[in-house]
């Protein structure tokens, strides 16, 4: 049995956990906790302490895992072990959640540093009327034109798919041009 | 049980609220990442404070401030020999050449500034011991640390998200094609802009301009935001390795892989 595995990192709530179950086979193998503090509670309800675990079973010998990191900077120590022998990593942000722009840029150069691998930016809750436009977000996370900044709602399993197909595209693109 | 621990762990700034709260008489010993401070305190006020092998006397102290000449300076290194900072304290403010508070304030000015350098220390050693009381042949100050707490508070909310923005030093920066004219930069900020090159880290930059983490973080986070400049890896660093990233070796079968993965989530 082949295993390959992707990342999906963003700060605190951006819809890691959901994107991965919506288009895992499996329940999402999630580590979540109550949430303790106030300030987090108001965004969300459970947070993911170690990681999520998703698989999507491509035939009998080869399987893709989709793990996801936990939000908290203060859980930073798992990412780097989670980054290891990734095929690429998705950056996933929420659209309408601007305070947290700042972070997932840090998530996302930290990420790069990790593992020169490919990575797509995933700007969640685009169905959401205070979303912020796609080109905002670019700026807001000072996004070059060749990384791909894709519009995407968690809990659309085609949305997701094309975040996920837009990464494998990065992946076969590298390595055509021999990177 | 001892007052030793890890910068990591604990702040300067928690250090000194404890000393604060505590009323701690004592001296804290921090070990840099390359020097080693002495901090005394007196009944939670801080006392006396000296870094590596700076030249903390008063004489040296006075000269910086302006209140004493070069010649004055030269006379009382040459001619002073065994006398402690006390004695001659009092020669200077018997001769008329200082008062007492000009003594004072600038000791005081002194001390807070080498407090203010130990906000940025967030790897090192510390230990407080309380038998090591502030060294009797140095004029000791009376400083509340109230004050001095709030400022490195604020340094450190500063420089955490510094850390957000800039996460390490070791990364190199170039030039962005926005060409460098109509700008005004501080004398500060040119020195970190000579050494804009993929060749020299942001730590060797800070190094060799002698400026603090805190300060190579601030310069580099306004260049960035002006779009001057852009973090690069640095020329000659290895990426680090992906191990294991494919369960195939070969180049056809890994795109092989990767096609198989296309399809599969296409039909899903």
């Amino acid at each position: 049995m082949q295993t390959v595995k992707m990342v999906v990192t963003g700060p605190f709530s951006a819809g890691k956990t959901q994107f991965i179950q919506s288009v895992s086979e499996i329940d999402v193998v999630a580590t979540e906790r109550k949430i303790s503090s106030d300030e987090e509670r108001s965004v969300k309800s459970a947070r993911t302490v170690a990681m999520d675990f998703g698989r999507i079973t491509v035939d009998e010998d080869l399987v893709l895992y989709l793990f996801g990191t936990p939000g908290q900077k203060r859980f930073d120590f798992m990412w780097e072990i989670l980054s290891e022998g990734m095929l690429g990593f998705i950056v996933m942000v929420d659209s309408t959640r601007p305070e947290t722009f700042r972070e997932a840029r840090s998530i996302l150069e930290t990420f790069r540093a990790y593992a020169p691998t490919p990575f797509v930016v995933a700007a969640n809750k685009q169905d959401v009327e205070e979303a912020w436009d796609l080109e905002d977000v670019r700026h807001a996370l000072r996004l070059d034109e060749n990384t791909k900044l894709l519009p995407c709602v968690a809990t659309d399993r085609e949305t997701v798919k094309t975040v996920l197909l837009e990464l494998l595209y990065s992946i076969l693109k590298e390595m055509d041009s021999g990177k | 049980m001892a007052l030793r621990g890890n910068l990591r762990d604990f702040t300067i700034t928690q250090l000194l609220n404890l000393i604060n709260l505590a009323g701690k008489t004592g001296t804290l010993i921090l070990d840099g990442p390359s020097e080693q401070a002495h901090v005394a305190f007196r009944d939670g006020k801080l006392a006396y404070a000296r870094i590596g092998r700076e030249d903390g006397s008063l004489a040296s102290v006075l000269h910086k401030a302006n209140k004493i000449n070069v010649n004055q300076y030269r006379a009382i290194t040459d001619r002073a020999g065994q006398m402690t900072d006390k004695e001659l304290g009092l020669l200077l403010i018997n001769a008329g050449y200082v008062t007492q508070e000009d003594i004072l304030l600038n000791l005081q000015g002194y001390f807070t500034e080498l407090v203010r350098k130990l906000f940025t220390w967030v790897e090192g050693i510390f230990r407080f011991e309380n038998e090591m009381l502030p060294p009797d042949d140095r004029i000791n100050v009376k400083l509340d640390l109230e004050n001095i707490i709030i400022e490195g508070s604020r340094q450190l909310r500063e420089l955490e998200q510094l850390q957000d923005e800039i996460p390490s030093l070791d990364m190199a920066l170039k030039f962005t094609d926005r060409p460098l004219t109509n700008v005004n930069l501080s004398v500060d900020e040119w020195k970190v802009v000579k050494f804009v090159d993929p060749k020299n880290t942001m730590r060797q930059i800070a190094s060799t301009n002698k400026l603090s983490e805190l300060d190579v973080r601030r310069i580099v986070y306004g260049l960035l935001q002006a779009g001057l400049v852009e973090l690069a890896r640095p020329v000659g660093s290895t990426p680090p390795s992906n191990p294991k990233q494919f369960p195939v070796q070969d180049k056809e079968e890994q795109k092989s892989l990767i096609n198989k993965l296309i399809g599969r989530i296409r039909t899903m």
